[in-house]
Formats: C-alpha cells, sequence, structure tokens
C-alpha cells in the first residue's frame, strides 16, 4: 500500500474488526478491506453502495456472470489483485474454475453465451479505449444481448473501472490463492455491502 | 435491472462537494482531470489512462510538494471515480444511441 494511512491510519473500530477478521477467516485483512474501511464516510461507504448493486442486485445476469465482468474488465485494465479476487468469485459462483480461465485467455474461443461473449468484448474496449460507440453497442444487442442487460454490464464496469485504479494506485498487495479463496467464499456469501 | 443511478450521482456529490482535507477545487480537477499542476498532473494522468504504472515515486513527488497523504487518498480517489464515470456516461450514450435506430 503506497499510502500509510490506507494500511494503517484506521479508526479503533475497523482495527478491531480487521482482528475478527484474522482470527475468523485465518487470513490478514485484504487492502480492497483496508481501502473501503478507511475514512469509509468519504469514499467506502458511497462506494459499497454502487459495487453491491451491480454485482448482487437485481439483474438478468447471474452472480458468476458479474463476477467474471468484474474479472475481465481488471484483466483489460492489468489489475493482478482484481484479476485474481474476482476469477475466484466467478469460478466459486459457477463450480467451474475452466470457464473462468479460458475466458481470461481467449474470449473469441471460451464456453459461454454469445450475449456474455459479445457484453466482455464491449467492456474490454470501454476499459481500453475509454470509449465506445453506437456501432458496438449495436453488436452487444445483434448478439442477443438485451438493452437492460448491457446497462447492468457498464455498471459493473463502472463498479471495476473505480476500484481496479485505485487497487493499482494506491498498490495493493497480492496475497496467495488461500486469501482469495477466503475472500470468495465471503463475498458469495455477504456481497459487498 | 440494477439500478445504480443515485448511488453513482451520490458518490460524485459526496466526493467532490463534502467535507474533505484537498479544496474542492483540487478534487475536481482531479475527477476532471484537467487543470491540475505538477506533480499532481502526472499523477491523475496516470491514475485516469494508466493506474498500473503509477510508481513509488510518482506518489512521494506530490508528498514532496506539501499534499498530505489524506489529500492524496481523497485526490486520487476523484480522479478514478471522474475517469470511470466519463467511460459509463459514454457506454450509457451509446447504448441509447444504439437503442434508438434498433
Amino acid at each position: 500500500m503506497r499510502l500509510a494511512v490506507l494500511d494503517k491510519g484506521h479508526s479503533v473500530g475497523a482495527k478491531l474488526m480487521f482482528g475478527m477478521i484474522r482470527v475468523f477467516s485465518g487470513q490478514r485483512v485484504v487492502d480492497a478491506v483496508k481501502l473501503v474501511m478507511y475514512r469509509p464516510e468519504f469514499y467506502g461507504n458511497p462506494m459499497k453502495r454502487i459495487t453491491h448493486e451491480a454485482m448482487r442486485g437485481p439483474s438478468s445476469w447471474s452472480v458468476g456472470d458479474r463476477e467474471l465482468m468484474a474479472a475481465y474488465v481488471s484483466k483489460v485494465n492489468g489489475t493482478e489483485f482484481c484479476i485474481k479476487a474476482h476469477s475466484a468469485v466467478a469460478g466459486r459462483a459457477y463450480r467451474d474454475d475452466a470457464r473462468v480461465t479460458a475466458t481470461l485467455a481467449d474470449l473469441d474461443t471460451a464456453p459461454i453465451s454469445e450475449p456474455l461473449r459479445a457484453t466482455l468484448r464491449m467492456l474490454g474496449k470501454l476499459a481500453r479505449e475509454f470509449t465506445v460507440d453506437a456501432g458496438d453497442m449495436r453488436a452487444v444487442l445483434a448478439a442477443g444481448a438485451s438493452r437492460a442487460q448491457i446497462e447492468d454490464a457498464l455498471a459493473v464496469a463502472l463498479a471495476f473501472n473505480v476500484t481496479d485504479r485505485l487497487a493499482d494506485a494506491f498498490n495493493f498487495a497480492v496475497p496467495g490463492p488461500k486469501a482469495f479463496a477466503a475472500g470468495a467464499k465471503f463475498l458469495l456469501a455477504r456481497g459487498y455491502r | 435491472m440494477a439500478d445504480i443511478t443515485e448511488a453513482r450521482k451520490a458518490i460524485v456529490a459526496r466526493i467532490l462537494e463534502g467535507e474533505g482535507k484537498a479544496s474542492r477545487e483540487q478534487r475536481k480537477a482531479a475527477f476532471d482531470n484537467a487543470g491540475l499542476s505538477e506533480p499532481l498532473r502526472t499523477l491523475i494522468e496516470k491514475v485516469a489512462k494508466s493506474a498500473r504504472t503509477v510508481t513509488d515515486q510518482d506518489v512521494a513527488a506530490v508528498r514532496a510538494a506539501g499534499l498530505s497523504e489524506d489529500q492524496i487518498f481523497e485526490i486520487v480517489v476523484c480522479g478514478a471515480v471522474g475517469q470511470a464515470t466519463r467511460q459509463n456516461e459514454r457506454g450509457l450514450a451509446a447504448l441509447a444511441a444504439a437503442a434508438e435506430r434498433v
């Protein structure tokens, strides 16, 4: 973590919670949690509202699909912490890690639905080029995604285009697979609130 | 459908207009990635366009220019939320344009 306040500057209540997390999960608190718990009234609380609604709110995309979008956007942004964190959640939600690995390795041949593939392609372009046009959206609609599904996907992208930037700017430490497995279990049970 | 419209407005209002250690002018300039002077300009340009290339030196330079860690925290958050918000708006506008012609 590049800012010491994000690592050690939390309130007493937050520090107590970190201790509880260590006891119950057997894992150190990851930097993503430290970020949202630092002065939470400024960033963490309002951001959690967006992330929870996008990832767990009503949608015709499954939780696994939305976690896969989070992992895919993070891959395009090049953010290792978020790729690993959300690949773990997507794999657990789908009960299929291979689908996640295949999607991140080669979108064109991945064993996923055509609407999801076209949606991920569009989210990738938006992350890479910072914009998309009506033609890109027509391609996603033509592949069978509904307008509501595309809006839902854009909400996921908003959450992760923020989170990825902060993970990289603040230099989140990347823990081992056990920490991400514990995190995935927690995020599937509790969401992002 | 998931609805983040109000939540998106709320975070933008909070980080730009609410209480903070950085000035509102600085937070808005970071959000817009426009009108900042060095060394903040370089840091926020990277946050917006290539966050994975941010270095310890980029942050150290901003600290050396007199900004506190809390101010840096706020300004970087504004830079990230600003860029992601613009991308979200462009996506929604492209979708509206495509849906009109379907």
